[in-house]
């Protein structure tokens, strides 16, 4: 069975193409195909995943070959996809999640005329997830990587007629390409360095190499990841990404894809755990971004952009407890599972509420809605207690044994995880306070309406996994099973008993509510106050602490200019691009011959010019 | 040399008509052509003309094809290479140089179906009746009454496609500028005949002439320094004088880069690229495509052949400044491209950016190592050249069928909505466009993959860290197109998309399905291009 994990791949990705070749044909039950298409993953995943509970721990990982990819004396690529430990968790999150969220989606986009193409495209979002996740060779995996992306970008940039939507898209996009110039240089090193690309190879080859190398290809991979898991310095695509339909929202920008990153790093431990440079980075990221993801969070009104930034900022917690090497990966993965859980629920419940609030996302128009959706509220409220880490639910487990994991590494990178505890919990409660609390501040013509049974039982089953998550701690049942792809997790000294350290995280997460509650207790403003009337912290929260227009200085200027000065340059050498063939065609019948002279004259004084050069460069080179 | 004296009889010259068929085979037909051109009555010549071109082209592919798996082993200490020198060492029948036969003969093919397409003109071929008549004037509406057109295309793409096989395979100097000026003169006319804006298409096909013709000098100025330095224009000892050589050498160096400025303007490398936007431009798009495709690949192999045989010897000489040379062209072609708005010049930037990535595996000079099954400098920039040259003819197959009441329509902002009226045509352009972007699962992402290999393997990664960074930046561009057809609101009534016909639909098909074939099973191609082994000196 466990050889059939193309299987598992295959299946979403003939319904991606059974629904876009079919046509509008099968547009009255296209989404019910995609639907089945990701239940049969989901069903086909927990198969395997019982078949590896049944076998010898040192038995979990099996690889299979679906063929060659590229083949040559020097050079192998194979199509080969594993199962073990690792990835099977991930085949369950992405099918399981997966195919709530299609449930979920034949609700909400019950109305959109084009959402056979929008299935079409959530199945092959899936296949490429999963080709990412069971991928046995960096390439493969590379397949998967690009796949993922082109999902996103064409989910982002679903509703093509709002032009936000496009320009999100784009950003996404080049933002991925960014990091993508990380992963394939870190393929070409590790071809370079080791022959080969596999996974396992590569992982268990980097041993014998420089640290250099090692730092050097944990570094490029932390680029990739940083692009595809919206972590500093490449995080700003993520808050735009808002603009698809929120269960892309849940799915891609939340539960699954941007956890890629997380992933990648998990799975390219062998690297990791040879260089301290690489992991030592990886851990600045994660501790950065978790603050400054709960930091836009706190600022902003919208409220799929503040589930956003807690999205960046738990990822960050990934990050940092993916940086602490085996002590953290475990847990790493731990916190991914839950997370994709509870906040999977809470987009869905927020999608839910834009659904019955006419699309508006600015919360300062909801309130009271507690009564008005008591369905929505109670998942909702099960994923926000699961997130700001309620005791005994699924967060507090795995956000816990990060912090403790992170201040057994260094008191300060453990404060500092303490505090985006106690930040979390207060915009999470903020926003609970300004949905679901107070007055009423809807607008004109807004009924609000517990959404249809199609919408709320996948809420309902996702807040039961944000409650139980947790359960997969029992007895350190994950650090057990990951142990082999994670390695063995030392035990640390930590700087005081665990219950100290777990009643001090509750407290602080107890203060920040108290705070967020007594802030948001009465009547709330129904238009933001202006920029500048606000404190100088909100303000740089709400403009995502400025990085895009840090990004505009250091990358769109330079190189707009660069673009500019280019084509100027060739302007001059050259004619005036098309403006100037048009202006050209008219001028043709006066005085054709006498501007071509002059051009043809620049362009061999341009080619004259660079034999010039090409001679007095080889003469340089040699006599020099 | 032995000079003849009354002793001694002048020996008669040694030639393998076998090996050489093809040549002779695409050179005989076009003759053919130029025959039944005066022959035939003006009713029949299209018809005719263009069968006896298929035919030519047919025989000449099976031929290479025999041709090349009849190639001898040639034992060599370092590297494994097959073929011979022919015909009194002016030609070399060699693996590299008849793999570019055929490569060549299959973009001659594929852009013969463009040639032939009627269905657009209204029953008429893409190029004009009388190219002889002053556009505008009296005599050209009379030749449009009339409904002539020019069959003569025909023949001159044989002749052409002649001068690019001997191009490739030519191993001496002056050969090799001889095939050059056949090669060029048949284009420089096919330039020059569009059917629609002929003004344009006249002045692409002036402008390409002088600046052509000002290049070739700097070759032929090259190859008579090389001559000045070696005493012979053969690569072969050419070769055999700079391994011996003591001295820097002044004279080589300078014999080099002028030989380098000829074959770099052929190849639209940055400084010498000017041309390429506006002939590409100008060129009636049949010729585009088949000059963008074909001429690059004839000028590539070319410029291997006398690098790597010739001056293989001073490498270190010549390769910084080639270095240079590659990283302009591939940032410069990736910039300025964002900046186009008529897709045949975009197109053309984007050949300038993919010249120097071909550049990077090129200067790599990675000659491989004894077994000769790596991905070397030649394998992969010849694998490369194919793939590009499938989806640009692929490309520009596509440009010739979206038009409106004055011909094609190029500006970009037409192609708005492309994807919502006719979603197979802007599906396969997406494709090419994500060949050239370098997206994995299509053939371009293994030849930037090959190029790339070669480039770190021989030792220059800068080069590969720069190449990838230009081909993210370059993938902005061609990303924009595919939004452009699939998310954008057609402008008023949206382009207008004549049904392809026949001909062009077979073209565009076989270019799709070659682009994805090679780019999820590309092993076959890459074993046959390395099995081309290296070049025979």
């Amino acid at each position: 069975m466990l050889e059939l994990s193309w299987l598992l791949i295959a299946i979403p990705l003939a319904g991606a193409a059974l629904l876009l070749l079919w046509g509008q044909r099968s547009d009255a039950f296209g989404h019910l195909i995609a639907t089945a298409a990701s239940a049969a993953a989901f069903v086909l995943g927990l198969v395997m995943f019982v078949e590896l509970l049944g076998r010898e721990a040192d038995d979990r990982s099996v690889t299979s070959t679906l063929g060659t990819w590229i083949e040559t004396a020097r050079f192998h690529v194979e199509f080969a996809f594993t199962v073990d430990q690792l990835s099977s968790l991930f085949v369950l999150l992405i099918t399981g999640v997966g195919t709530l969220i299609h449930v979920y989606s034949i609700g909400y986009m019950a109305h959109d005329e084009r959402r056979r193409r929008f299935f079409a495209y959530l199945n092959l979002f899936v296949a490429a997830m999963l080709t990412l996740v069971l991928a046995a060779d960096y390439l493969v995996l590379f397949l998967g990587w690009e796949g993922v992306g082109l999902a996103s970008y064409l989910l982002i940039g679903f509703w093509q007629h709002k032009p936000s939507a496009a320009a999100a898209a784009n950003k996404a996009f080049i933002m991925n390409r960014i990091g993508d110039v990380g992963m394939v240089i870190a393929i070409m090193t590790m071809f370079a360095t080791f022959g080969t690309t596999s996974i396992a190879a590569v992982n268990g080859a980097v041993g014998d190499v420089s640290a250099t190398t090692a730092t050097a290809l944990g570094l490029l991979l932390l680029l990739g990841a940083c692009g595809k898991s919206a972590q500093v310095p490449l995080q700003a695509w993520l808050l735009d990404a808002m603009e698809g339909p929120t269960p892309v929202s849940a799915l891609i920008h939340a539960a699954t894809m941007v956890t890629a990153g997380v992933y990648l790093v998990v799975r390219s431990a062998g690297i990791y755990d040879a260089s301290e440079v690489a992991r030592t980075f990886v851990i600045v990221v994660g501790l950065v971004t978790l603050l400054v993801g709960a930091w836009i969070g706190c600022a902003k009104d919208d409220i799929k952009k503040v589930l956003a930034g807690s999205t960046m900022s738990q990822i960050g917690y990934m990050m940092l407890a993916a940086g602490l090497g085996p002590a953290g990966y475990a847990f790493a993965i731990f916190h991914l599972l839950t997370h994709g859980f509870f906040k999977a629920n809470m987009f869905l419940g927020a999608g839910s509420v834009m659904h019955a609030m006419d699309d508006d996302v600015d919360m300062r128009h909801y309130g009271a809605l507690r009564r008005a959706m008591p369905i929505t509220f109670a998942t909702f409220g099960l994923g926000y207690l699961a997130i700001i880490g309620f005791p005994g639910m699924s967060g507090f487990f795995s956000k816990d044994k990060i912090i403790e994991a992170a201040l057994a590494h260094n008191l300060w990178i453990g404060l500092g995880a303490m505090i985006g505890a106690a930040i979390t919990a207060f915009y999470m409660t903020r926003l609970m306070m300004m949905t679901f609390f107070g007055e009423r501040r809807w607008r004109d013509r807004v009924h609000p309406h517990e959404s249809p049974s199609v919408m709320t039982v996948p809420l309902i089953v996702l807040a039961a996994l944000s409650v139980l998550g947790g359960a997969l701690y029992l007895g350190n049942w994950i650090g057990d099973w990951l142990e082999p792809v994670a390695g063995h997790a030392e035990h640390h000294e930590l700087p005081a008993p665990v219950i100290v350290i777990q009643l001090a995280v509750v407290a602080l997460v107890a203060a920040g509510v108290a705070l967020a509650v007594w802030l948001f207790r009465s009547d709330v403003p129904d238009t933001a106050p202006a920029d500048t009337d606000v404190s100088i912290l909100t303000r740089a929260g709400r403009h995502e602490i400025y990085t895009n227009e840090v990004n505009g200085v250091l990358a769109v200027f330079p190189v707009r200019y660069l673009t500019r000065f280019l084509v100027w340059l060739d302007a001059r050498g050259i004619d005036g691009l098309v403006t100037g063939t048009a202006d050209r065609i008219g001028e043709a019948s006066q005085g054709l011959r006498a501007t071509q002279t002059g051009y043809v004259r620049s362009y061999a004084l341009g080619i004259f010019g660079g034999a010039l050069v090409v001679v007095l460069g080889l003469l340089a080179v040699t006599l020099g | 040399m032995i000079a003849p004296t009354a002793d001694t009889p002048i020996p008669a010259a040694q030639i393998d008509y076998v090996a050489l068929s093809p040549l002779l085979v695409v050179a005989g037909f076009a003759v053919l052509g130029l025959v039944l051109e005066a022959a035939l009555p003006r009713r029949r010549r299209f018809l005719v003309q263009a069968v006896v071109t298929a035919v030519g082209l047919v025989i000449a592919l099976v031929a290479s094809v025999m041709v090349y798996l009849d190639l001898p082993d040639v034992a060599e200490a370092e590297r494994v290479a097959r073929g011979a020198v022919e015909a009194e060492g002016a030609v070399t029948v060699d693996g590299p140089g008849v793999l570019t036969w055929i490569v060549l003969v299959v973009f001659a093919l594929l852009s013969l179906g463009l040639f032939a397409e009627r269905r657009f003109e209204a029953g008429l071929s893409p190029f004009t009746g009388r190219a002889a008549d002053v556009p505008g004037s009296r005599e050209e509406s009379e030749a449009v009454t009339h409904r002539l057109e020019h069959t003569e295309v025909f023949p001159l793409v044989l002749f052409a496609l002649s001068g690019m096989m001997l191009f490739a395979t030519a191993n001496d100097l002056i050969t090799m500028f001889v095939a050059l000026e056949v090669l060029s003169l048949p284009l420089y006319v096919l330039c020059a005949v569009a059917r629609r804006r002929r003004l344009i298409s006249q002045e692409a096909a002036l402008k390409y002439f002088l600046l052509g013709a000002f290049s070739s000098v700097f070759f032929l100025y090259g190859a008579a320094l090389a001559y000045g330095y070696a005493g012979s224009l053969n690569l072969t000892l050419i070769d055999e004088a700079v391994t011996a050589r003591s001295d820097s050498g002044g004279l080589l160096l300078v014999a080099m880069a002028m030989i380098a400025v000829g074959l770099l303007f052929k190849i639209g490398a940055v400084p010498f690229h000017a041309w390429t936007p506006d002939v590409y431009q100008g060129a009636p798009t049949p010729v585009t495509a088949f000059m963008a495709a074909a001429t690059k690949a004839a000028a590539f192999v070319a410029l291997m052949r006398v690098f790597f045989v010739a001056f293989g010897g001073a490498s270190w000489d010549w390769r910084p400044t080639i270095w240079v040379v590659a990283v302009l062209t591939m940032v410069f072609g990736s910039i300025v491209a964002i900046a186009q708005t008529d897709v045949k010049r975009m197109l053309a930037y984007s050949s300038i950016a993919h010249a120097g990535f071909l550049l990077v595996g090129f200067s790599a000079a990675y000659l491989g190592v004894a077994d000769g099954l790596s991905v070397t400098s030649v394998s992969s920039v010849l694998f490369y050249l194919f793939v590009y040259g499938v989806a640009t003819i692929g490309a520009f197959a596509i440009v010739t069928v979206v038009r409106d009441s004055a011909g094609e329509t190029t500006h970009l902002a037409r192609w708005a909505g492309l994807g919502r009226q006719s979603p197979w045509l802007a599906g396969a352009f997406t494709l090419f466009m994500l060949s050239f972007a370098g997206i994995p699962l299509t053939a371009g992402f293994i030849g930037k993959w090959g190029v790339f290999a070669a480039a770190w393997a021989g030792g220059t990664w800068p080069l590969v860290v720069i190449g990838v960074l230009a081909s993210a930046l370059a993938a902005y561009f061609y990303v924009r197109v595919v939004v452009l057809m699939f998310f954008t609101e057609p402008v008023g009534d949206g382009p207008a998309v004549a049904a392809p016909g026949v001909l062009t639909t077979v073209v565009i098909a076989l270019a799709a399905i070659a682009t994805v074939v090679l780019g999820i099973v590309p092993g076959p191609m890459l074993d046959v291009v390395q099995h081309a082994g290296a070049f025979v000196r």
